[in-house]
Parts: structure tokens; sequence; C-alpha cells
């Protein structure tokens, strides 16, 4: 190590760190152990508890309500990677065209509903899906004689969350792309022109491989958010699962045990089972897109 | 004869180029058509939002966008409304709402930004023994899913007494793990040691090198960070959801909810009280988009 002429004093980092370090493991730390113990127990509230070692978990497995979650996240997610981030890859590539002006702009627009929170971007296509009122049915009425009573949280309720989220998260993944595109060879792409590789040809060549790293930060980050889908759907749904369940995902039956039925012991069950699932997912992406280098 | 064969060669070429200049020109158009088509679905809501929140239920159930009238362009401006706005502020308590989330999300990030730059620089410039523990600290403190804490975290707060404080909600942010990453990242090649050498010469204190030297060197980030900071506090529902429970400490997110809930089919209400919660960050974005669109990006960028 390079030696210091001009010393500090020894406790200056510790200090610097203090906050973080305190907050880390009264708030992270302690919870996260915790969390293992509350695992093992039924509770009702935070007062009442009683230590039923691994029956959360065995009933966890044989629960209904936890598939019917779990089926709905992972619709939604496979949506999300397979709707979403095709259609961001491909505004990215029409934005990044050279000769496109107002390229601020169009971000910018584009950009604007990933600030709106999950929370109010719930409220609004709440009264978007609307029936009889609602932008989306009036709309298509005006435009195809589409039903105006068209039940969408009522009867559709995933497609309905999956245009919501579409609407929201496009434009903020488009900007990953977009700075993935940057890494792009414009000598490599001219080459590839040259020697008669069409458009296909060279994006699956010449800018797939140059994003793939963006690419893969971007696909974990979705599933990840997915998995973690709560405000959107409970606000769509008026502060509910929506009829029959239709719309109830991992994290919001956790917040309904937990706080709704009080059972933090359970709650916390769901937690593991969400942060196992999650660890499962990154290790399976992070396998997939490093075989896809080879 | 080569002549007239050569005549047709460059008229042929002539020609495919006019060809190919025509279709980049079609391609642009049809370029430009998406872009403007897709920002004109993303828009639409908001302005439907607008609309809807200065109609009167009546003219709500007639008309998509604004009532049609005799008024310039068509609208019927007169018909038009503030009274949803009036009684979001007077039936009910939005003012109030407004205040706490600006209080929320002004200290949260304010202080929450600090601890992350003062922890980024203590990683970063200086070396001391469990460096690296605490560097795999934060990265592994990254990884851990907010909804496992959930529940923990209430617990806690319960037997502490903070449940139903600001207080409760203010200090597990205090310990940004992904900031204080960000700043290690950031302070690491850009803040040089031969500075901070020479300001201690210079008989400046460790907090205040910190202040006057190495923030001004990360000013960007600090921008970056306080403002994603700021947004993800004002958006957070399931926080104050949980933790608060007295209805004069709710925030924008956790009112929302609750005047949806109450008010189901007052659209006009319904959509003023969205407006009035999603309009400060939208100005805040629109005037520094820049630093927004860069701190959101700055993680990509590197990985």
């Amino acid at each position: 190590m390079k030696r210091r002429f001009y010393p500090y004093p020894r406790a200056t980092p510790y200090l610097f760190l203090m906050p973080f370090l305190v907050v880390f493991l009264v708030f992270l730390i302690y919870p996260l152990i915790h969390s293992v113990v509350l695992a093992f127990e039924q509770t009702f509230g935070p007062e009442f508890k009683t230590f039923v070692f691994l029956d959360n978990f065995i009933h966890l497995f044989k629960d209904p309500l936890f598939y019917i979650a779990l089926k709905n996240t992972a619709i939604y997610a496979t949506a999300s990677i397979t709707l979403q981030l095709p259609l961001s890859l491909g505004l990215a590539l029409l934005m990044n065209r050279p000769d496109v002006r107002g390229r601020a702009f169009f971000r910018l627009i584009f950009f604007s509903p990933s600030l709106v929170g999950a929370v109010f971007v719930g409220v609004m296509f709440a009264i978007i899906f609307q029936k009889r009122t609602g932008l989306l049915n009036v709309i298509l009425h005006e435009l195809i004689g589409f039903n105006l009573d068209f039940p969408w949280l009522q009867v559709y309720v995933m497609p309905a969350l999956i245009l919501a989220a579409l609407w929201m998260w496009t434009g903020f993944n488009m900007i990953y792309f977009l700075a993935a595109l940057q890494n792009v060879d414009r000598d490599l792409m001219d080459a590839a022109r040259i020697d008669g590789a069409g458009p296909i040809g060279r994006f699956r060549y010449v800018i797939l491989p140059a994003i793939r790293p963006i690419a893969g930060f971007v696909v974990l980050l979705s599933l990840i958010g997915s998995f973690q889908l709560f405000e959107l759907p409970y606000l769509l749904l008026n502060s509910s699962a929506g009829p029959d369940n239709k719309g109830l995902t991992i994290v919001m039956y956790l917040y309904q045990t937990g706080f709704q039925t009080g059972d933090l012991g359970y709650a916390s069950a769901i937690g593991w089972a969400l942060a196992i699932i999650l660890v499962v997912l990154a290790t399976i992406q992070r396998r997939l897109s490093r075989s896809e280098e080879i | 004869m080569p002549k007239p064969s050569q005549d047709r060669d460059t008229y042929e070429q002539l020609r495919t180029e006019k060809h190919w200049a025509d279709m980049r020109r079609l391609g642009m158009i049809l370029v430009y058509a998406i872009l403007i088509f897709y920002s004109i679905l993303t828009l639409i809501p908001f302005l439907w939002l607008a609309a809807g929140s200065i109609k009167t239920n009546a003219d709500y159930f007639n008309y998509i966008f604004l009532p049609r009238g005799d008024g310039l362009f068509g609208v019927a401006w007169d018909r038009l409304t503030l009274k949803n706005f009036i009684s979001l502020f007077t039936t009910l308590d939005f003012g109030n709402y407004i205040m706490n989330s600006i209080f929320l999300a002004s200290v949260t990030s304010l202080l929450g930004t600090f601890f992350a730059a003062l922890g980024g620089f203590a990683l970063s410039k200086y070396s001391f023994p469990g460096r690296g523990v605490i560097t795999a600290l934060v990265l592994s403190a990254i990884i851990i899913p907010a909804p496992l804490l959930i529940a923990p975290v209430y617990e806690l707060l319960y037997r502490i007494g903070l449940l139903n404080t600001y207080a409760g909600l203010i200090l597990p942010a205090m310990g940004p793990a992904f900031g204080i990453f960000l700043f290690r990242q950031a302070m690491l090649n850009s803040v040089p040691v031969a500075m901070l050498d020479a300001a201690r010469i210079d008989g400046c204190g460790e907090f205040r090198i910190f202040f006057v030297v190495v923030l001004p060197i990360v000013r960007p980030m600090v921008g970056a960070f306080m403002l994603i900071t700021f947004l993800m506090t004002w958006n957070n529902f399931i926080g104050p959801q949980v933790i608060l429970q007295s209805p004069e400490k709710f925030p924008l997110a956790v009112a929302i909810a609750q005047l949806r809930g109450i008010y189901t089919t007052e659209y006009g209400m319904i959509s003023a009280g969205t407006l009035v919660s999603i309009a400060p960050i939208m100005v805040i974005f629109l005037l520094l988009q820049k630093e927004f669109i860069s701190g959101l990006t700055s993680g990509a960028v590197k990985g």
C-alpha cells in the first residue's frame, strides 16, 4: 500500500460509515434474521405468536391462493419480457437512427409515465378501464364500435394490468436500450451494410452482441421488478385482489396476510418464498446470458 | 459500341439512387409516424386525466375530453369547473397531504443522499481495516428484496415505538446501500487523492474536505441521486400504508388510495386528486430532466 504522508484521524472512515452501518444493522440485518424466526411462527399482530416451525412453509406449498398469486405474477413477468422489452427496444432502434430529429423531445415524452408512481398509475388506469366512461372503451367504441360495457376490471384483469404496465414502463426501458445502442460500433455497422447484411442481419450480428450486456441487465431488472408487483394491481382493483383474486400477486398476498389478516409469520414465509424465487430466476438468467455469449 | 451502354448504366445507377433516396424518405416518414403515434398514446391518458379533472359530473359522462359548445375551438369553456380541486382542499385534506409528501420526500432525499455520499467517500478514498468487508456488505444489501423486510421491520418499529411516526419511515432509508455503491464508484476515479492531501496540508479537517472538496466534484451524482430518492419516496405506497395509521400523517400516495376507495364514482375528483399528486414530480422532471436520466442510467452504463 502507498505510504500516506498526510495522515488523517484513524476513526474518520468509520465515523463516515457510522450512519450506514447503524441503519444496516438495525433495519436490515436484524430484520433479515428476525424474518427467519418469524417465518417459523404464527402470529396475530405483533403481540401474539406461537412457534409452528415448518408449518408455514408446508401450508404455503399447499396454499391455492399462493399458487394463484404465483401464476398471476409469472404471467405478468412473462408479458413484461415478451411484450414490453421488444417494444422498448424497437422504439430505441427507431430513435437511434442518425437522421431522427427531436430525439430529446420524444425521449421526454416516452419517459414521463415511469415518473408517475405505480399507485397513481393504478388509480389513473382504474378510471381509464371503467365501463361506459373509461377512456379506453369510449375510444375503442368510437373507432371500431367496441362494446362500451366491456368489463376490463371484472373479467380481463391481467390484460388490463399488462396494458397499464406497458404504458408505464416501455419508455423507461427504452432509455436503457438507447444507452446500450451507444455501444454499437458505427464502422462495424457500415462494414456490415457494405458486405450486404440486411437490417435483420445487422441487428442479429452487430447490434445484438453490442447491447447484450445491458439487455441482460434490463431483463434481470424487469424480472425482479415484475415479481415484486403490488401497487399497480392493488390500486387498479380498488385496494383488493379483484374478482376471484384475478389480480392477486405474491407481494399483494404477503401484504394481505401480514397486515389485513395480521399473520406476520406467514407473511415472512411468503417473503422468503419470493426471495428464493428471485435468486433462482437471477441464476437462470445469468446462466442463459452467459451461454449465449459463446 | 460502348457509349450507349455506358449511358444506360449511368441512367440505371441514377434511377436506383433515386429509388433508394425515395425509400429512405419513406422510411423516415414511417419512423416519425410511429414515434408520433406512440407519443400520442403516451400523452392521451395525461390529457384525459386533466380534462376529467375540470369537468362537472354530467359532462364527465357525456364527453370524452372537453364538453362541446359555442366557445373557442367548439369547446364549452364556461362549463368547465374547478369544483373538483376545491373539494380536494376543503372536504378533503389535500393541502396537508401535499405538505406531508413534500416533507417526507425532501427530508429522506436530503439526508439519504448526504449519508450515501459520506459512506461512498469513506469506502473509496480511505484505506482502513474492514473496508473490504463493508464493501461486500453494501453490495449484498442491494440484492435483498424489499418485500422480505416489510413484516420484520413493521414488528421492529412496533417494538421500539416508531409505528405511526415519520421517524419510522425516514430512519430505515438513511443507509441507502445502492447510493453508497453509486457514490463509491463515482468517487474512485474522479476525486484525486493528491487534492485531498493538499487540503490536509492546508489544515482542512476531514469533514470539511468532504464538503468543500469532494461534494463539488461529484455534484452531478448528488443531484441525480437526490432526485431519484425524492421520486421513490414520493411514490412509495407500501411503507407509509403499513407504518402510518393516523390519516393526518398520510402522504399523497396513501391518501389517493383512500380517496379512490371512498369516492368510487366521483371520477372528476379522482382525476383531480391524481393530477395534483403527479404534477409536482412532472414539474421537477421537466426542470431537471438531464440529471434524472443520467442518474437512472448511471448504473446501467457501467454494468
